[in-house]
C-alpha cells in the first residue's frame, strides 16, 4: 500500500467485478487515509452501482460522488456533477469506478489530460478467466486494448478476480494464476492483487503472492 | 468447477439461445435485458450469426415471423413495454403457427414505469399476449442456470408445438451474476415440411399466413390449435416442490420471489412451522396439479409476487377456491423481503 498512487482508476471486462473491487479497495483505504473518495463515472449498467453501498460509505464517511440519477428509474448514462473533483480535489485519495468495457472507459476520456499532467495514478485492469466474453488471455487483452484506445490512459497493474461467486473453489483461483500473468505480461505490468472471499483466504494466502480478501457486496 | 462460467442472467439466455442453434436475433435495446442484445451483438458475427438492432420493437417481432416461417430457429427478447409492442407481432405468430422465442425480462409498470424489477406482466404472458384465442408456452426461470436451460427447453418446446415460446424473467434475473454450466444436451430442430424455405420445383409452395378469408375454417383451426393446448397442459407443466409433504401452510411464487420465498420457508422451518414451497416452473401451462394435491392438507396458502396480484388467481383457480389464498406482494420494481414472507407465514400458522 506504501506505493500507492493517489487516483486508483479501476476499468476491466463488463461484469468483470470492477465495483465490488472498488468498494472494497476503499473500505481498506479508509483505515490507512483520512480523506477517501470513490467516483463512480459508470455509463454502462443502471442496476448494480457503487451507490448501492452508499449507507457503507456514509457509515465510513468515505465520500461518494455518483450521478444523482444512480440507481433510480432514470435509465440515462449521467455522469456526476461532481465528476471533476476527482482531478481537482487532490486532498483526496480517489478511487474511479469506470464504467464496463471501452464504452464505459469512455467517459473518463474527458479527465484524461489532467489525469496525465498530475502524474500520480494507477489504472487497473479487473480479470475474471470465468466470465463466457474473456476466457482466455487473448480476448481479455483485446478488450484491454479497446480500454486503453478509449480513454488514452495505458494499464498500469492486474488485479485478477477470477471467481465464479459463492461457489468459487481454491482451485478455480490457483487456476486463474497463469492467465493473469500471461496478460500483465503481455501489457507488460505486474499483477498487483489477486482477490478471493474472505472464506477461501487462509486456504491460499500461503500459496498466492498478493492475496486481496474481498466480501460480495450485492447479494440475492 | 470445471465448464462453469460466471453470467448474468442475460447473458446466459444469448448464450443459450445460440447453443440451441438459434442464429438469428433482433432486437431493440430496453434496460434491464440490453446485456441480451450486446452479447448477441459480439457473438453473432463471430459465428456467421444474424445480430440486427431493429429500428423498433415492432420491426423486431415481425422480422422474427419472417425468419420463423424460412424454418429457422429464432429469438427476439425486450423488456415490459417492448414486449406490449410486440403483441401484434406475437398473436400474428400464433395465427400462422410459428415456432419462436420471446424474452421478457419484467420491469415495474405500468406505462414506462421504471427499470426496477416486477413480475406484473403475468397476465399479459399467460393469458396469450395479444389479440385473439391463443396461448404462448411461458417459462418462469429461477436462477442463471434456468435462464439458460429453460431457454433450451423453449426452443424445443416451440417447434414441437409450433408456437411461440416467452422466458418470463425480471430484471434481478436478468441482471444478477452466478456460475452456469453450459453443456447442456440440445434436441436438434425437427424437419419443418411447412418451411417457406423455397420449393426447388420438387413440392408445392407452402404459405405461411394468419389470414383466414372464411370464417368456418378461421374456427377449424382454432378448435385444432386449442386441442394442441390441452395436450400441452396435460403434458408439459413443470414444477418445483419444497418442503411440501407435511406442510399445513404453503408459499407460492415464481422467479426472484420464489428464492425470497424459499429464504423464508427455510426460517420458518427453524422456528418449526410446517410450510412448504410450491414454485411453479411454466406458468402457462400452470401447473395446476401441483395445487390439486395440496387440497386438503394445507389450511392456507400465501402467493408471493412483485405485483398487485397476478398468479394469484391462477393458484386460486387450481385449488378450486376449497383452500384460503392470500398475497404477499411488493409492486412498481420493489422486492418482498424475507422477513416480510416469513411474518406472513407466521401470521397463518398462529391461525389468525
Amino acid at each position: 500500500m506504501n506505493e500507492l498512487k493517489r487516483i486508483t482508476i479501476i476499468s476491466g471486462h463488463y461484469g468483470s467485478g470492477k465495483t465490488n473491487f472498488a468498494v472494497n479497495l476503499a473500505f481498506n483505504l479508509k483505515k490507512d487515509y483520512d480523506k477517501v473518495a470513490v467516483a463512480d463515472l459508470d455509463i454502462v449498467n443502471p442496476y448494480f452501482r457503487t451507490k448501492d453501498s452508499i449507507e457503507d460509505f456514509n457509515s465510513r464517511n468515505i465520500r461518494l460522488i455518483s450521478s444523482e440519477y444512480a440507481g433510480s428509474n432514470v435509465d440515462i448514462p449521467a455522469l456526476p456533477q461532481e465528476m471533476y473533483a476527482i482531478t481537482d480535489d487532490k486532498s483526496y485519495q480517489m478511487i474511479v469506478d469506470v464504467g464496463g468495457d471501452d464504452r464505459g472507459a469512455l467517459a473518463l476520456g474527458r479527465l484524461t489530460p489532467k489525469i496525465l499532467e498530475e502524474n500520480d495514478y494507477d489504472m487497473l485492469l479487473v480479470v475474471n478467466c470465468y466470465r463466457p466474453l474473456t476466457p482466455d488471455v487473448n480476448s481479455t487483452i483485446e478488450v484491454a486494448k479497446e480500454i486503453e484506445t478509449a480513454c488514452k490512459i495505458k494499464f498500469t497493474g492486474v488485479i485478477n478476480n477470477s471467481n465464479l461467486g459463492e461457489l468459487t473453489t481454491g482451485e478455480d483461483v490457483l487456476t486463474s494464476l497463469s492467465y493473469a500473468e500471461e496478460i500483465a505480461k503481455a501489457l507488460n505490468v505486474k499483477v498487483k492483487y489477486t482477490t478471493v472471499k474472505q472464506s477461501l483466504y487462509g486456504e491460499l494466502k500461503d500459496k498466492i503472492k498478493n492475496l486481496y480478501p474481498m466480501t460480495l457486496q450485492k447479494k440475492i | 468447477m470445471a465448464n462453469k462460467v460466471l453470467m448474468k442472467g442475460n447473458e446466459a439466455i444469448a448464450e443459450a439461445a445460440i447453443k440451441a442453434g438459434c442464429m438469428h436475433y433482433f432486437g431493440y435495446p430496453i434496460t434491464p435485458q440490453t446485456e441480451i442484445a450486446a452479447y448477441m451483438a459480439k457473438k453473432m458475427p463471430k459465428i456467421g450469426g444474424t445480430f440486427l438492432q431493429a429500428e423498433s420493437e415492432i420491426a423486431a417481432i415481425n422480422m422474427v415471423y419472417g425468419v420463423s416461417a424460412a424454418g429457422y430457429r429464432v429469438m427476439t427478447s425486450s423488456s415490459s413495454p417492448g414486449i406490449s409492442l410486440k403483441s401484434e407481432g406475437l398473436s400474428y405468430l400464433a395465427g400462422a403457427d410459428l415456432p419462436a422465442v420471446v424474452i421478457n425480462v419484467q420491469r415495474g409498470g405500468p406505462g414506462l414505469g421504471g427499470i426496477q424489477p416486477s413480475q406484473s406482466d403475468y397476465f399479459q404472458a399467460t393469458r396469450g399476449g395479444g389479440h385473439g384465442d391463443f396461448h404462448m408456452i411461458v417459462l418462469a426461470p429461477g436462477s442463471v442456470q434456468e435462464m439458460a436451460s429453460l431457454t433450451v427447453k423453449g426452443f424445443e418446446l416451440a417447434d414441437k408445438y409450433r408456437m411461440t415460446s416467452m422466458i418470463l424473467a425480471d430484471g434481478t434475473m436478468g441482471q444478477m451474476m452466478e456460475p452456469v454450466e453450459l453443456d447442456f444436451e440440445v434436441a436438434p430442430a425437427p424437419n419443418k415440411p411447412w418451411a417457406t424455405n423455397g420449393t426447388k420445383m420438387q413440392r408445392k409452395h407452402n404459405i405461411v399466413n394468419s389470414l383466414s378469408l372464411i370464417p368456418e375454417e378461421l374456427e377449424k383451426f382454432n378448435f385444432a390449435r386449442y386441442e394442441r393446448y390441452k395436450q400441452i397442459e396435460e403434458t408439459e407443466a413443470m414444477w418445483e416442490e419444497y418442503k411440501v409433504d407435511d406442510a399445513e401452510i404453503i408459499v407460492t411464487a415464481y422467479g426472484i420471489a420464489s428464492r425470497v420465498t424459499k429464504n423464508a420457508v427455510d426460517e420458518a422451518r427453524k422456528k418449526g412451522i410446517k410450510v412448504g414451497l410450491i414454485r411453479p416452473i411454466t406458468v402457462w401451462p400452470f401447473p395446476k396439479k401441483a395445487y390439486e394435491k395440496i387440497v386438503g392438507k394445507a389450511k392456507h396458502i400465501v402467493c408471493v409476487e412483485l405485483s398487485m396480484g397476478q398468479m394469484i388467481e391462477d393458484v386460486k383457480l387450481s385449488v378450486e377456491c376449497k383452500v384460503p389464498v392470500t398475497l404477499c406482494n411488493r409492486a412498481g420494481g420493489m422486492i418482498p423481503s424475507t422477513e416480510q414472507v416469513l411474518a406472513e407465514i407466521e401470521k397463518y400458522a398462529k391461525g389468525e
